[in-house]
């Protein structure tokens, strides 16, 4: 199987998320950086699904050329072969981001050829705006279904699991198609020794692309107004527990 | 002209979601001069519809196609496609959960058009909209503007409550019959698994959640007892599952589940953002925790500053010592 996974490198993060003074980024000044989580269990996915089916898996990102950074922790648990399109602005709008994620597939194609499966995450983890996947499996001409937490591949067909209230949807899809993960559909594998010297050596092809802006356009980020409440200190040890156990009472849940 | 709501249900049974994607449209579709207009697609839809005009559906446009047998987003989104180009809809609204977000986006992708997902809030003008919409699952908000001959708009949970219109509207009822095109069938629903019921994570009045600070899969033994005694279940950080301790599905947070209990135990978690998203709709916290700086202990509301593995099961016991 030739698999494709689109990945984003988003900041990552601790107790609060801080912008930068224009108003436009995440202010990552003293931040790492990651993959989202769904996105990683994209890459296990496609990893785990070249083991057993035979392949190779090709991870593709559009982003800043630092983001070569998580292009080669996914060569590191596995990928084969990596894509950067690279950009200088902060980040582009869904339709944009799209159109030049599937100039980008179409490239890779003409080489080696067709992917059966190409997977994204649900959502990215910064932006979250429900749609990447969806606009380039259509500008494909490929089906595609979001949500996943369960692929099964057997004879062309692609039998993907979707998490709802109490069990799950079953779609049967036929290859080549797209599909949207969750974090939950597996768990990620860390890279060995010998996966991230080898990492350090995969090449990253560069593809640059142009394309036009879409009709969503960032005016500012700002932090939602947060309620801060007074933390009341029960204890320091477990001689709490009579003052606990009084609140569990005093809020009905000790029925 | 219309601002149309795109009306999700399960085989009949119409999703909450849906009727506050309605009481979020009656003000919207009045600024913008709109009447308001719902499309509920496929095998169910007419029992699922029967609410509507009492939430403010001016038209009821009822869907139907032999391949329309139970959900699919290429052909629902396909299908709203067709009903926007024959209505000449200006505008259309989802809710922004995982279905209502991906049969937009379907709908973008079709139209060629921007779409703006989990808005909080939306000003129509003239021109272009402008609109205040959740990144990170919450902990950001972007204002944004939207420029597109027809807007694609969804929801965010729980921003407005479903409630009836104060007067209901007339509720016309539309049939329509998209054209369909066969390959669509390989994305629609063909089967379904049934894996638990009783209460859950996401409904528990009661979450004790552990994270790192527990240690080991087995360190979450006390945690179990604990839930159980209260009625309630385990919760966890991302931190746990990445080590394999609990299963993904006790996962609270941004790419974990929301929970909204009476009370959230939190033990042994440092409350990084990601993890608070999920957690922030609890009624009450209680935070446990060895480091009084730990962000889920400054945001809680009742703190205990002390090894969770003596704390925990010390709860038990008392509890345990008052029932006798
Ligand atoms: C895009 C993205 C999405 C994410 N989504 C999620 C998500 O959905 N859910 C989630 O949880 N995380 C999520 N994360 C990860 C998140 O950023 C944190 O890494 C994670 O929540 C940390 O888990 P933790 O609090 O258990 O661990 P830590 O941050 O390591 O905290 C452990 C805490 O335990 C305390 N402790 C240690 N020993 C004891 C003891 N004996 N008794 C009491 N306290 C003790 C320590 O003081 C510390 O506060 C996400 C990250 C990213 C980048
Ligand atoms: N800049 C990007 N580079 C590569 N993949 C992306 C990028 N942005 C989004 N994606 C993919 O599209 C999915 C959905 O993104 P979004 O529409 O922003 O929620 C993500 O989970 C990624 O798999």
């Amino acid at each position: 199987m030739r698999i494709l996974v689109c990945v984003k490198r988003v900041p990552a993060p601790g107790a609060r998320i801080n912008v930068t003074a224009d108003g436009q980024d995440v202010d990552s000044a003293h931040l790492g950086f990651t993959t989202s989580p769904h996105e990683e269990c994209a890459v296990e996915e496609a990893v785990r699904l070249t083991e057993v089916h035979g392949g190779e898996v090709t991870v593709l990102t559009l982003g800043p050329v630092e983001a070569e950074e998580q292009l080669r922790y996914a060569a590191s648990v596995g990928a084969h072969h990596l894509v950067l399109v690279p950009i200088t602005e902060v980040d582009w709008d869904p339709q944009r981001t799209a159109a030049a994620l599937a100039g980008a597939v179409a490239d890779v194609e003409a080489v080696g050829g067709p992917f059966d499966l190409i997977l994204f995450g649900n959502e990215s983890a910064d932006a979250g705006g429900f749609q990447v996947g969806v606009r380039v499996a259509h500008a494909l001409g490929r089906p595609m279904v979001n949500g996943i937490k369960g692929i099964d591949v057997a004879d062309g067909v692609a039998s993907a699991r979707r998490e709802i209230d109490g069990g799950f949807e079953v779609y049967n899809v036929p290859l080549p198609a797209v599909l949207g993960v969750k974090e939950g559909i597996n768990l990620p594998r860390y890279p060995t020794m010998k996966g991230r010297l080898a990492s350090k050596k995969a090449e990253v092809v560069m593809d640059e692309r142009s394309a036009g802006a879409g009709g969503q356009e960032r005016v500012r980020l700002h932090r939602p107004v947060e309620t801060v409440s007074e933390t009341a200190i029960l204890g320091t040890g477990p001689e709490a527990a009579p003052a606990i156990v009084d609140l569990l009472e005093e809020l009905g849940v000790l029925s | 002209m219309s601002l149309l709501v795109v009306c999700d249900h399960d085989r009949g049974h119409l999703a909450e979601a849906s009727l506050e994607a309605l009481a979020f449209g009656r003000p919207l579709a009045v600024a913008a001069g709109l009447e308001l207009a719902a499309v509920v697609i496929g095998v169910g839809a007419e029992v699922a519809s029967t609410d509507l005009a009492a939430h403010g559906a001016d038209t009821v446009h009822l869907a139907s196609h032999d391949l329309l047998t139970d959900f699919g987003p290429e052909a629902w989104g396909e299908t709203v496609v067709q009903l926007v180009r024959a209505t000449g809809a200006k505008a259309v609204l989802a809710c922004g959960t995982d279905r209502g977000n991906e049969v937009l986006a379907q709908v973008a992708a079709r139209l060629e058009v921007p779409f703006v997902a989990n808005c909080r809030t939306v000003q129509p003008t003239d021109g272009d909209w402008s609109m205040t919409r959740i990144q990170w699952g919450g902990s950001l908000l972007e204002d944004a503007t939207l420029s597109a001959d027809v807007k694609l708009v969804s929801v965010a949970h729980h921003v407005v409550e479903a409630a009836p219109a104060d007067s209901p509207a007339a509720g016309a009822v539309a049939p329509f019959r998209p054209n369909l095109d066969p390959s669509l069938s390989a994305t629609v629903v063909v089967d379904r698994v049934v894996l638990r019921q009783g209460i859950t994570l996401a409904t528990s009045p009661v979450v004790v959640g552990g994270g790192r600070g527990v240690g080991s899969a087995e360190g979450f033994e006390p945690l179990e007892e604990l839930a159980s005694e209260l009625g309630g279940v385990v919760g966890c950080s991302r931190a746990v599952t990445n080590n394999g301790w609990r299963p993904h599905s006790d996962q609270v947070g941004q790419t974990g589940t929301r929970i909204s209990p009476e009370i959230y135990i939190a033990s042994g978690i440092s409350g990084a953002i990601q993890h608070w998203v999920g957690a922030m709709a609890a009624k009450n916290i209680l935070a446990i925790n060895i480091d009084p700086e730990a962000n889920m202990v400054t945001r809680a509301d009742h703190a205990v500053i002390a090894d969770l593995h003596q704390v925990i099961p010390a709860i038990t016991a008392e509890i345990r010592r008052r029932r006798g």
